[in-house]
């Protein structure tokens, strides 16, 4: 339990998707201009990522993991390098379902973060976190912990940067910095500031 | 169509349109590979085949996609094309491919890539399709080059590998900046190149985000 916990703490703060992997920053960028935003982009993002991870592990190790077919008389097949096209179509079809689901049961969430879920089938953190879930060898238990913490360092990162831009309101900038070259440079002090948490949790 | 035509679909994406520094598409990627000018490079190479042989995919079969299902499709053909790259990196250059990690598998996500079939080659035949993706493959190459070239020259003292600067521990004079290699660093060297294409080329600047609130209640 400790360890799923730690592993939590560590996908959201030392391994922070956006600040130091650089993944889903398109949408971190480009979906940070208002707080409000900001936050239903978050929201969505730990869902997502909290679903898909756990269940792109199972897929992966039911049938796509080298020895998978063992039982059925194949232990030497190794469907590993269909992941990608696996992974992206759970992914696809886990947002559109959450869509539905979300539009026919909840219309108010739907109506609160219904605009961000058709762009995160193409986030590359969502990928990026089942594709880091294959590399690390994580299991069922430690996938979801990794899922649901990656979710939330976005959802942390991406209301800040938001918070921040919008206090941007009393800056004086020059004119080229304004929009895309102050939000890399908030984004980099950011960075800076993640990379003090690597001393927090013992690896 | 002309060959002014022909030009300005290949070299516009380089500065006046970059995909990176004015669309904000693609930057997924473009930092966390520049540590060095050979990743960078690799990473370039692979997205670039990408976008041009997937413009040209989705480009021949553009009368049969239907409406509805066309992400869906445009994905599944990336995914395809990186699979087969990822494949023959990690035969070939399987070193790079190692530090290349996660994000050559990434490119299947990345915003440019998907954001020029779907804008562009999904509406235009073959040819300029090809030219407009290997534009703006280029433009990326460019950012993605100048970053890497940027922190492995101050970060490592080195340029593909080559010593360029001879660092303090080999009996030089030049102390390498650590931060160069950190994630910080990409950050703040894309910002200032940003601030610094759109100073060169002043039409690129925005607007301000968002206005004090004092000054929209002396407005009304």
């Amino acid at each position: 339990m400790n360890d799923l916990f730690s592993l939590f703490l560590r996908a959201a703060f030392v391994e922070n998707m956006p600040l130091t992997f650089f993944l889903g920053l398109c949408t971190f960028i480009a979906l940070s201009r208002r707080s409000v935003s900001a936050i239903g982009l978050g929201v969505a993002m730990i869902v997502v990522l909290g679903v898909t991870v756990p269940l792109n592990h199972l897929i992966f190790i039911t049938l796509l993991a080298p020895g998978a077919w063992a039982w059925a008389g194949l232990p030497g097949l190794d469907l590993s390098y269909l992941s990608l096209i696996a992974f992206i179509g759970v992914i696809a079809a886990m947002v559109q379902l959450l869509e539905m689901v979300l539009e026919r049961f909840f219309p108010a969430i739907h109506a609160a973060f219904g605009v961000f879920l058709p762009i995160l089938t193409v986030q590359c953190a969502i990928l990026g976190g089942s594709l880091f879930m294959v590399e690390r060898n994580y299991d069922l238990a430690q996938s979801a912990a990794f899922g649901l913490g990656a979710g939330t360092g976005f959802a942390v990162a991406v209301v800040m940067l938001g918070a921040i831009r919008e206090r941007l309101a009393y800056a004086d900038l020059p004119r080229g910095l304004r929009g895309l070259g102050i939000t890399f440079t908030l984004a980099g002090m950011m960075a800076l500031g993640f990379s003090a948490f690597a001393q927090m949790v013992a690896p | 169509m002309s060959r002014t035509a022909i030009l300005s679909t290949l070299v516009d994406p380089l500065i006046r349109q970059n995909p990176v520094t004015l669309q904000i598409l693609g930057i997924c990627s473009a930092l966390a590979v520049t540590t060095s000018v050979a990743t960078a490079l690799v990473m370039s190479a692979s997205l670039t085949v990408v976008i041009v042989m997937a413009a040209l995919m989705i480009s021949l079969i553009r009368h049969h996609i239907p409406n509805a299902i066309r992400l869906i499709i445009q994905i599944i053909i990336i995914a395809s094309l990186v699979i087969v790259i990822d494949q023959c990196l990690q035969a070939y250059l399987p070193d790079i491919s190692r530090k290349l990690s996660v994000f050559v598998s990434l490119i299947t996500t990345n915003c440019l890539v998907l954001g020029r079939t779907e804008s562009f080659s999904r509406l235009n035949p073959p040819l300029p399709a090809m030219l407009d993706a290997l534009g703006n493959g280029l433009g990326y190459s460019l950012v993605l080059i100048v970053i890497g070239a940027i922190r492995e020259l101050f970060g490592a003292g080195s340029l593909l590998g080559y010593q360029v600067l001879t660092t303090v521990d080999q009996g030089g004079s030049f102390t390498p900046l650590n931060l160069m290699l950190l994630a910080p660093s990409a950050f703040f060297l894309l910002g200032g190149l940003v601030w610094a294409i759109r100073t060169v080329v002043p039409e690129q600047t925005e607007e301000l985000e968002h206005t004090p609130p004092e000054m929209e209640a002396n407005r009304e």
